[in-house]
Order: C-alpha cells, then structure tokens, then sequence
C-alpha cells in the first residue's frame, strides 16, 4: 500500500504553477479577489476605451466639417465631481473586501491550529541557492529532522485539516518562499522571523520556486511540496528521523565520502560529517531531484554533479573537488545507500 | 604667422571652439538639449541589454548568456533606464521648456544646472565604468537589496561603482529638482500667474518637489551602503546587527515617488500636446492641477506595496494597499479631463498626437494592472512575477516613453527650426505599439502562471516558453522603432522640412519666439493675461482670460 502510495505521488508531478489553480484555502481565496479585481479594472478598460474611440470617431467626423476652431470647453466642476466620486466608491468597496482576504490568508500573531486539526510545524531556512527544512513537531509530537529542498506535508482529510506552519529564516540573503498553488509567497530574511501556512487536501507534488532575487542561482532555487497520504507521511517522517543506515557493502565508499572536504560542509547522521552548510545528505536518497531541483536523483546524475556541481549548477557555492573516477565511483556508491 | 595656419587646423580650432562652448554652457536650452542626447544614448545601451536578456529567455534552459551575465544585465538595464535615460530626458525637457513657456531668460542658477547635468553623466559613465574593474558590473538589481550588496556577498567594487554613480547622478538631480521649483516660483513673465502656467510647468512642480523629497534618503541609504563596505558600519548588515529590512524601506520610499518622477512629466507633455491637436483648451485646469498634487502627497505614502510578502502586520498591509489604491483617483480625474479635451475637438492626426493617442490608451492598461497589484492579498501571489514586469513596462513606456516621444515630436522644430520625417514617425509609431504589447501583454500571463522575475533560465513544460517566446518577438519588433527615431532626429536636423516659429499654430509662450530659440529666448516678453498667451493673440474678440 504504502509502495503504491509513493508511486501515485510520484506520478502526480503537476508542472502547474498557475495561481488561478488553487490547491489550498488561502490560495482559493486569492484567486477569488483577483478574478473580482479583473473584473473591476477590465470593466474601467472597457468604459475608458470606448470614450476614448468614440471621441476619436465623433472628432474625425468634426474634423472634415470646416476651418473655425472647434468651440472651447474651460471645465466643468460638476462633472469632475461626479468622476472624483464614482471611482472612490469603487475604491471604498474593493478596499473593504481586500481587507478581508488579508484576514483570510496572512497568519496573525494570536492565530492557533483549529480543533481537531494535526497541525505540522517546519522552520524553513533559505539559503543560496536552496531549501533546508527542520520538522519540529506534528500532531502534538516533538520532531528534529533536517532535510532539504522537498518538503513532504501530509494532506488534510474531510473533518481532519492538517495545517503546515512554517517559520520562514534566512541563513544569508533574503529569499521568498512561494508555491503559487498553496499559497501566496513570503520573504525570508536575514535577521527577522517571519510565518506562512497552507493546507491542502490535494495529494501529489506541488512546484514552486525562490522569488526574490537572492544571487547567481537565483533561477535554480526550485522548491517541491509533496503532499502524502497521513500514513505515508508519518512513516516518512519517521524514516527521517532515523540516523543513516550502515550498509556494510558500501564501506569503502564511506571511507572515501569521510576523507573527502564533503564532511566539512555537509552531514550525514550517524558519521562523523557533521556540516552544516550545505543540504543534510543523511537520507538524500528519499529525495527525487539534486541541485534543488534541476535533476533527477539518478546514479548518472549524482556521478555528474560530485564531478563538477560548476557544470550542473554555475555559481553554486559547491567548488569541483577533481575526484578521481574511483573516488567518484565510491562516492556515488556510498550515497546511494543513504535510503 | 597668422598665414602659416593650414587649412586643417583651423577647422579643427573651431570643432574644438564649438565642443568647448558646449561644456562650458549655462544655456538651459544646450543643457537641456545635452540631457536628451545622453539620455537617448542610454536609451539604447539599455535597450541592447534589454534584448540580449529576452534572446536568452527565448527557450527553458538556454545558455545565450551565463548566470552572472544576465543578472549583471539586468541591473544595469534598470538603472540606466531609470537613472539616466528617464529622469534625465525629462529633466533636459523641462530644463529646454520651462524658462520658455513661463517667459523666463534661462533657469534660476545656471551653473548649478550646468554641474546638474555634468554630474549626472559622470555618474552613469561610474556605474558603467564597472565593466573595467576585477568582477565585472554589480549583480543586485536595481533595487540592490540588503545584505547582496554587502562585501560578504559582492566582493568586487562592481557595486561601489553602482553605489557612487547614484550617489553622484542623485546630487545632480537634487539640484535640478532645487533648479525647477526657483525658476517656477521665481521667474514668470510679468503677469503670469502661478495658476497660468502651461499645464507641464505644473507636473514640473510636482516632479522637483517630489525628487527633493524621495531622492535625499537614496541618498543617504547609498551613503550609508559604501559606509557598510568600507567603513566597518553594518547598517544592513544583518549578521552583525544591522537590519536588511531598512534598506527595503530606505530604497522605496524612494523608489515608488521615483515612477511618479518619472510620470508627471509624461503627463505634462500630453497635456499640452492634447490640447493642440484636438484645438481646444485643455478641459478643467484647476482639477488637472488639484490632481497633480494630490498624486505627489499620496505617493509619498504608498512605498511599502512593494513590500507585502516581507511579512508586515495586517495592519500596515491595509494602509498601504488603500494609500496605493487612492493613486489611481487623481491619476483617472486626469485620464478622464485629457479625454474630455479630445471630445468634440477637430484632431490633428500628426506624429505628436499619435503618439499621444498611444499613451492615453497604453497608459491606462498600466494603472489598472497597479491597482490589481495594490490588493495586498494578490500581491502576496504576484509580487516578483512576470506579472509586475509586465505591470510597470507598461507604465514606464505607455507613460513615460509615449509621452516623452508625443513631447519630443512636438517640440523638436522649436528646438532645431525644422520638423521630424512624419513617415519615419508613423514607422516609428507602429513598430512600438505593436512591438510594445506583444513584448509585455504575454509577461502578465507568465506571471499568473507562476513565473518568477530575474531568473535567467527557467524549466520547461510550465506553460511559459510560449509566452516567453511572444515577448522575445515583441522585443525585436520594438527594437527598431527607437533606431528609427534615432535616425530620424538626425536626418531631419538637415533634411527635415523648414519649422517656422509656430508650426503648430500653438498657444504657449515657447512657439512665440524664434525656433531655435536666441540664447537670450525672448527680445521682449509678452504681457501674459491667461493660460494661452499666444491664443488670445490670435483671437483677440475672443480671448481666454475672458473666461479663467
């Protein structure tokens, strides 16, 4: 079942990132206002243009008429007064309804989980150019699982909404987190804390990216919620949880991995790297992409990056270490045991 | 000896004698004239950066240009466009126009303006300089956001090249800011009220106070930067206890007045060539002027839409988000009064009006999609997308590009006594609509789809190589339009048909003089008694001030 389940979720990887296909209450709700708000200012295009294409009409047909100048027409208070006040009250009515889909989606200081819910609570840590996630408690239990770039939720079910807060960080510049489907996007930034919820009752994957200009890798810093079935989830999140495995074919592989500078900025639970500038390898194979996201976590593409992350990722903070092929072949061994 | 001199040198003597009037100008007419040429100069730096990054976003994944390149490109593109195409084509206008049309010798000081323009082309020479220094021009954006400029991240004096060049070119603007409002309180023809001034001299008004206003603190902010970078201080350095949320605040209440500055004048120029070329005064003056105002108060308080998703209080979210929707009253007020002029008019369809047609049905598209943007909750959506380059393209270009072009057809035979090709304007004209709405139009859909801005590379299969691909072909077609203007403002100084004074047979005190104007502008100025001194010349049983 479980197996089955992955499999699904796999296959669900949506390319969708519209705002007008919303997955989630608030994103819902957005898309409410803004469909209001379109109708708004399409029905002021339409007015203003057609005045304007008929003077255009009215005025050639004048133009052909004779010499004298056209009678001159000072002003009238009147008429500005009636155009002052009809798109003010446009303006008092739109103001009214934006103020409450602003109570609707932003998260307020004083806001708790609704009763019955199984809130999920992640810090999310932006950093160029990717994703770090610390679990740290669900459903009431106290987690401390480090992962990167995918960030698994569970999904709600009628009667059961499983809130995902997130405490949005910065380790070096400011960074947005934003997955258009489940919700509009919020700043990380350096030295502030600042919060964003979603929830969906919709399982699959659900793309997005950083959406503040953060460096050279900007483009690349692509982000993945996958939304799992409660059950899945949990034996996920408990996977996690568990330092890596050992697998004892895989030794000499470790022994490379180990002596190699990778122990300086990346961990691997359970060894001695303990790193923590770059994504936490301890389960890297749970994940399906490398580079956050550019490429698929194949052996032929994790062999490509531990060559040269220059020629995947140009700019990235992870220099090329000239590993022999050996090294390279242990390396990507030893990896690929990280389940 | 005198008869030793060769032929050559004496040419070359008086090239040299003419280059150096040039710089040594306190003309406001060859300053001002000095200002557009610079400005049209980077005109087409910025637009040459401009289609390098759409040839790259042609297809997902392309390797056109490399990571850094296009980032760097798009910092330079931005602030060239801003800081010294648009601020100083409008400046050198009204630095060419406001004496005239208020009857004036020249500008209150001279020589400030003189060292206002001299500085500001020696800043955008520093910020381009930073193609010589060891990492090339700043990667930041225009906005530079807080700590990407600080030395830990932007180690290369690429973005102290940035930080002085704004510094510098700021100085020059302040002044000409200082320059505009003496001149306009100070120096009006005998009689010339302040309520009688042509409409432009009004935005004028509105552009100086707002630039004394909104540039000091980028100013300071910039100031503070370069401390940052090599003083020790951390103003917005966040490791060490400065805050990366300051400058944000710092840069926009600077840069939102910044797209008023660079608009008011945009209005002020079809403001004056509606009137002429539907032959009719402009409709409700005193409200054009009220609403003026009222767009440099209230934008000074809207800075922060550009800051929803940074995680302010609901609170702060819902002053702001109204302050930016009350923008868009005075702004309709004007759309609505220029309508009201055209309607019942007798339209001339030459270039000026052409262009003026394109701005008033351009023009409103951007103001509607800001009001989209200015409902926070959608922000939250489509803040950084596609969507807000899409939004302020059409702004800066249906606005102030259309505008500025409807000024420049207008006033170019005043300026140089003969008058633009109108076939190349027509080419001109058409190529930019159309080139125009098929680069930005298919930018909005992008960013609905999800498209983040200032990414030099996206994924396939999102829906967006197509709309990506419109906008590239858009950008070609547009391209050329501003080469043909070049060209035609070349061609025309020599070929073009002889101007005349008054060409237009137009109504305010610059088409009164000669064209080109004398240094000294009038050999005696005439009593103003209303709005339109030159109409009331011309219709003396029937003059305005009968009416005002």
């Amino acid at each position: 079942m479980g197996l089955l389940l992955f499999a699904t979720t796999d296959e669900v990887v949506s390319q969708n990132l519209s705002v007008f296909s919303p997955a989630s209450p608030q994103a819902e709700s957005i898309r409410g206002l803004f469909v209001l708000v379109l109708a708004i200012t399409g029905g002021i295009f339409l007015i203003v243009e057609g005045v304007l294409v008929y003077s255009l009409l009215r005025s050639r047909r004048r133009a052909a008429a004779g010499e004298a100048e056209p009678p001159q027409v000072y002003g009238s208070t009147p008429i500005e007064l009636a155009w002052t006040a009809a798109p003010l009250l446009i303006v008092f009515v739109l103001f009214l309804v934006v103020a409450r889909t602003e109570w609707e989606v932003r998260p307020g200081p004083e806001d708790q989980p609704p009763p019955g819910s199984q809130p999920l609570s992640v810090t999310v840590i932006g950093r160029q150019w990717w994703w770090e996630y610390v679990y740290e408690k669900y459903d009431g239990r106290e987690w401390h699982v480090t992962t990167a770039n995918e960030l698994h939720v569970p999904a709600s079910d009628d009667g059961v909404p499983r809130p995902v807060y997130l405490t949005l960080k910065s380790a070096d510049v400011i960074h947005s987190f934003w997955v258009p489907r489940l919700a509009g996007k919020t700043d990380l930034i350096p030295g502030r804390v600042n919060r964003t919820w979603f929830q969906t009752a919709e399982r699959g994957v659900f793309l997005g990216q950083c959406a503040e200009f953060c460096g050279t890798q900007h483009a690349n810093m692509l982000l993945r919620v996958v939304a799992d079935e409660p059950a899945e989830f949990e034996r996920w999140l408990a996977n996690e949880a568990k330092p890596a495995v050992d697998e004892p074919a895989a030794a000499a592989g470790k022994r490379a991995f180990l002596a190699q500078s990778c122990v300086n900025c990346h961990a691997v639970r359970g060894t001695p790297a303990r790193g923590t500038y770059a994504p936490d390898l301890t389960h890297l194979m749970s994940r399906k992409t490398l580079a956050s996201g550019m490429v698929a976590n194949s052996a032929e593409e994790l062999r490509r990056w531990l060559a040269d992350p220059q020629q995947v990722k140009p700019g990235c903070l992870m220099p090329s270490f000239k590993l022999s092929d050996r090294d390279l072949d242990l390396i990507t061994g030893y990896l690929r045991t990280l389940r | 000896m005198a008869t030793a001199v060769p032929e050559l040198s004496r040419e070359r003597l008086s090239l040299v004698a003419g280059l150096h009037e040039w710089v040594v100008t306190v003309d406001h007419k060859k300053i001002g004239v000095m200002y557009v040429l610079m400005a049209i100069a980077f005109l087409l730096i910025g637009g040459l950066e401009a289609v390098l990054m759409r040839v790259q976003l042609l297809w997902p994944r392309a390797d056109f240009l490399p990571p850094l390149t296009f980032n760097q490109f798009f910092t330079l593109h931005g602030t060239t466009m801003v800081f010294f195409m648009g601020m100083p084509i409008l400046i050198g206008m009204a630095n060419y126009l406001v004496p005239l049309m208020i009857g004036a010798r020249d500008m209150a000081f001279p020589r400030l303006n003189a060292m206002g323009f001299w500085v500001t082309l020696f800043g955008g020479l520093l910020v381009y300089a930073s193609f010589f220094v060891p990492g090339g021009p700043p990667a930041i954006g225009w906005f530079a956001y807080a700590p990407l400029t600080e030395k830990t991240f932007a180690r290369g004096p690429g973005v102290d090249c940035w930080a002085l060049g704004l510094l510098v070119s700021g100085v020059g603007t302040i002044a000409a800011g200082v320059n505009f409002v003496a001149t306009i309180v100070g120096m009006r023809a005998p009689g010339m009220k302040l309520r009688q001034v042509p409409f432009f001299v009004w935005t004028i008004l509105g552009t100086s106070i707002q630039i004394l206003v909104a540039i000091p603190p980028l100013t300071a902010a910039l100031v503070m930067l370069i401390f940052d970078r090599h003083l020790g201080a951390h103003f917005f350095d966040p490791q060490a206890g400065g805050s990366a949320y300051l400058w944000m605040h710092l840069f926009w209440f600077f840069g939102h007045p910044e797209v008023y500055i660079l608009v008011l004048p945009a209005f002020g120029m079809i403001s004056e060539v509606v009137p002429v070329f539907s032959r009719k005064v402009l409709f409700g003056y005193e409200f054009m002027a009220l609403a003026t105002m009222a767009i440099v108060f209230i934008s000074l308080g809207v800075w922060a839409h550009h800051m929803f998703t940074v995680g302010m209080s609901r609170t702060l979210d819902m002053f702001f988000a109204g302050a930016s929707m009350l923008v868009g009253i005075p702004t309709g007020i004007k759309i609505f009064n220029w309508l009201a002029t055209l309607y019942g008019g007798k339209l001339v369809l030459k270039s000026p009006l052409l262009f003026a047609l394109g701005f008033l049905s351009m023009f409103v598209i951007g103001g509607l999609t800001g009001i989209i943007l200015a409902c926070a909750a959608v922000n939250f959506q489509i803040h950084d997308t596609y969507f807000v380059v899409g939004h302020f393209h059409w702004v800066l270009i249906g606005g102030t590009v259309f505008g500025v072009f409807a000024g420049l057809h207008y006033w170019y035979p005043k300026v140089t006594g003969r008058m633009l090709s109108e076939r190349l304007a027509k080419w001109q004209f058409w190529l930019l609509l159309v080139g125009f709405i098929l680069t930005f139009a298919p930018m909005h859909v992008a960013g609905v789809l999800g498209m983040p801005r200032r990414i030099y590379t996206y994924e396939p299969g999102r829906g967006w190589d197509l709309w990506n691909q419109l906008a590239t072909v858009g950008a070609l077609i547009q391209a050329p339009s501003y080469l043909i203007f070049a060209f035609n403002l070349v061609w025309s100084l020599r070929h073009g048909e002889l101007a005349g004074d008054d060409p237009w047979d137009a109504w305010t005190l610059e088409w009164a003089t000669t064209s080109p104007p004398p240094s000294y502008n009038f050999e005696s100025v005439p009593v103003v008694r209303s709005r339109r001194p030159l109409w009331d010349l011309k219709h003396p049983d029937d003059p305005d001030w009968k009416y005002e």
